[in-house]
């Protein structure tokens, strides 16, 4: 077996012991928190896939769940907060 | 081989990410230690995407995305934490100091 494909298996492994977070927090910041590092795992396991399938629109799925990811956690602190983030 | 080596190092930080959003005890806690190191290792990964295709379009892609992920990662955080304080989320229980309680008021 690839060292590569080794260290995705790691790294999506890492992704799913996260959503255990999501699954079971006391509250619901521990939740959107855990969405948060969620996302940001998924652009690396996107990053890694593109080196180890060859195939290059990959990366471009990474970026656009990272930026995705941005907006969506932005959305929920304001949803949390229950008000402007700009005082 | 290379590029093996920052993806290494990447998914070893992911790692510690991960053990700190599991065991720590506090919303604060969880999103410090999670959010730094989850960024760091990432932008080593997107590093060794870069060394491993060099300088043509995946490569700069990467490298474009390493800046992408520290400004949205580090400001989403800070809005998230933000947001929980302000909708009264606790310490934990054996948290000792509240500045920015004083800095509020």
């Amino acid at each position: 077996m690839d060292m590569l494909q080794i260290l995705l298996y790691i790294q999506i492994g890492l992704a799913a012991f996260c959503l255990y977070r999501v699954i079971r927090g006391p509250s619901i910041a521990d939740r959107m928190v855990g969405i948060d590092i969620f996302g940001i795992l998924v652009a690396g396991i996107c990053a890694i896939l593109a080196i180890e399938t060859g195939k290059d629109f990959i990366l471009d799925i990474g970026i656009a769940w990272i930026i995705l990811s941005f907006i969506g956690t932005l959305t929920l602190a304001k949803y949390l907060g229950g008000q402007k983030l700009n005082e | 081989m290379i590029s093996t080596i920052f993806i290494s190092v990447g998914i070893l930080f992911n790692l510690f990410g991960c053990i700190g959003l599991i065991r720590l005890p506090d919303v604060y806690n969880r999103l410090q230690s999670a959010t730094k190191c989850v960024t760091l290792g990432t932008c080593s990964i997107l590093a060794g995407v870069l060394v491993h295709y060099g300088f043509i379009e995946v490569g700069v892609k990467a490298l474009l995305a390493i800046p992408l992920l520290f400004f949205s990662a580090t400001v989403a955080a800070h809005a998230l934490v933000r947001a929980a304080y302000k909708a009264g989320v606790k310490l934990g229980d054996r948290s000792v100091r509240d500045d920015y309680k004083d800095v509020k008021s």
